[in-house]
């Protein structure tokens, strides 16, 4: 089990009524990726998100996320990943410990591993001296880097990250990307959304999602070669406006 | 060029001085000066907590400031409060139309709160409001978020406003309606619309004819985009990675000339911590080190700057760095 992919979608679909949110999604995550998961809003992204995090039943397809069915066996998806997003990640009013030690518990964690990994999260983050600070008196970007390293306290096998940059300064923003290679490296998977085209780039693969259908994907570099663009951003004004995009370049 | 119907031409559109806000132990605006020019496209630039918002909530006339002064439209925004909100048009940064109204209920509410009609004012919005149209029965709550934007522009433009304040309009919003919006603002501003706006996308900086980066309360800096990223001062490579940016990355940081690195895109941007060495030495050495690191063969050639460079240059450094800190 250890080898097999972070994600496996087959065939991925959710309908809303007669809208059809996410149309027949296939794709393979590998263990240790950096996925970027990209699409303009209302492309679909989020309900293909809800899915694999075992939060909304497809209407039809599969999904293997960290080995569980998604469909059969939602709490152990549930147990295997970890989440964060700007909108919801850490509670304001607890301190910084008291987030920490909540999550660990949620997570059925022991006091003594919830303990050292406190206290090693502290160090890595350099926030020894807010431990005991609400998270609400903490600026954005180190509230962000501590709710990426909270969302990954029970070693999930794979995290994921929705709009965790937006609105940080672009140094920390930097910095929380190093966070994330570093996740990576240690084996974690990342499956991860944005709106800043350069965070595109840092991607190992990328999907761009358009209308509910997986329209590209591939590695950024192979991606630009094979549309001919200079940047990701480019490609993505070209695809997500597929009127403007010649048929024979979209990617069936 | 003929000025808009009050006020003389040269009148700035908006003069600021000095201007301070404190929450309780917080400062959010300390001593900002600035001017936008009628007409001007002016940008302020920064992340979330710099201090955006509350200075257009001061310049809406919503929130009072401590210290300094600030005009709008050669009117003091304490004094004439007023008289500015028939001639201001504001969009805050928060969502603040009626979700359960529809688009066309929306934009009819807002015009009668400014004693007109969606009819009298249709020519204003048009541009907009084609775009709006085939969902105007829709609730404002289930738009996505490019409509919410568009709709929210509109209800601030409904009343024919000589300046309009855009709190981060495209916060959130993807990459492809952020080119829309923009593009949207420049008829706008060709009608002879004053726009302030702010964003935290450094890339939108170029889309503005002046702006004002901005962070912690302060102003950092206030030109044109193109001048900001000229101010970088020093000489700035792009060095071409692939699959192992973060390894290159990890290796340059145990590099003893490296000044910054920072993953710019595709590529790492690198300065060198050596003022008085020329650049073609920088790029050998740093050729030689990496190669002596295991990537040979990467591309490194000097590049030009961007606001973004500019920004990060000017930045104070956070007080907590991840990794390597360590007690901040």
């Amino acid at each position: 089990m250890a080898d097999e992919d972070a994600i496996v979608a087959k065939d991925l679909t959710r309908t809303f009524g007669r809208f059809v949110a996410v149309d027949h999604i296939s794709f393979d995550v590998h263990a240790g990726e950096v996925f970027g998961f990209l699409g303009a809003n209302g492309a679909g992204k989020t309900t293909a998100i809800r899915m694999l995090t075992g939060l909304l039943a497809p209407s039809a397809g599969t999904a293997r996320v960290a080995g569980h069915d998604i469909s059969r066996d939602s709490e152990a998806v549930k147990r295997s990943i970890g989440y964060m997003s700007q909108r919801f990640s850490l509670y304001e009013d607890l301190t910084v410990r008291e987030n920490i030690r909540l999550y660990g518990g949620i997570y059925d964690l022991t006091t003594a591993q919830i303990r050292e990994r406190t206290d090693r999260m502290l160090v890595r983050l350099g926030m020894t001296d807010v431990g005991g600070r609400s998270v609400r008196d903490l600026p954005l970007g180190w509230r962000q880097k501590l709710a990426l390293s909270v969302a990954l306290v029970h070693d999930p096998r794979i995290v994921f990250l929705d709009e965790p940059t937006s609105g940080v300064d672009p140094i920390t923003r930097r910095q929380f990307w190093e966070l994330i290679y570093e996740a990576a490296a240690a084996g974690t998977t990342i499956l991860v959304t944005t709106h800043y085209m350069d965070e595109a780039e840092y991607c190992d693969r990328i999907s761009i999602m358009v209308a509910g259908r997986i329209a590209a994907m591939g590695t950024p570099a192979d991606l630009k070669q094979k549309f001919q663009v200079d940047t990701i951003d480019e490609l993505f004004v070209r695809l997500a406006r597929p009127e403007n995009t010649p048929a024979t370049e979209r990617s069936s | 060029m003929t000025g808009p119907s009050t006020g003389s031409p040269a009148q700035a559109a908006v003069l600021v001085e000095g201007l301070g806000k404190r929450f309780g132990r917080t400062q959010a605006l300390e001593s900002v000066s600035f001017e936008v020019k009628r007409g001007e496209l002016f940008g302020f630039i920064g992340p979330d907590g710099a201090g955006k918002t509350t200075l257009f909530r001061i310049l809406a006339t919503l929130l009072v400031p401590d210290a300094g002064r600030a005009q709008v439209l050669g009117r003091d925004v304490v004094r004439s409060l007023w008289e500015l909100r028939d001639r201001v048009g504001y969009m805050p940064g928060r969502f603040s139309l009626y979700p359960d109204l529809s688009v066309e209920e929306n934009l009819r509410f807002f015009a009668s709160v400014f004693g007109t009609t969606l009819e009298r004012e249709r020519d204003q919005i048009a541009p907009i409001y084609r775009q709006l149209e085939p969902f105007k029965d829709r609730r404002a709550a289930a738009l996505s978020g490019g409509m919410k934007q568009k709709l929210a522009l509109c209800c601030a433009l409904v009343h024919r406003p000589e300046i309009l304040l855009l709190d981060e309009p495209t916060t959130g919003v993807d990459a492809v309606s952020r080119r829309e919006f923009w593009d949207l603002l420049g008829r706008f501003t060709s009608a002879g619309i004053t726009i302030v706006v702010s964003t935290p996308y450094m890339d939108e900086a170029n889309r503005c004819d002046r702006v004002a980066l901005i962070q912690g309360g302060r102003l950092l800096a206030v030109d044109t985009p193109r001048a900001i990223a000229q101010s970088f001062d020093r000489p700035l490579l792009a060095i071409g990675v692939a699959a192992d940016r973060y390894r290159v990355l990890v290796a340059l940081r145990q590099y003893a000339h490296a000044g910054t690195v920072y993953p710019f895109g595709a590529v790492l941007h690198y300065t060198d911590a050596r003022r008085d060495v020329p650049v073609n030495q920088v790029v050998s050495d740093l050729r030689e080190f990496l190669r002596s690191s295991g990537f040979a063969d990467l591309e490194i050639a000097e590049t030009p700057a961007t606001v973004e460079d500019a920004f990060m240059a000017r930045m104070a450094a956070p007080a907590a760095v991840a990794g390597e800190a360590g007690h901040g």
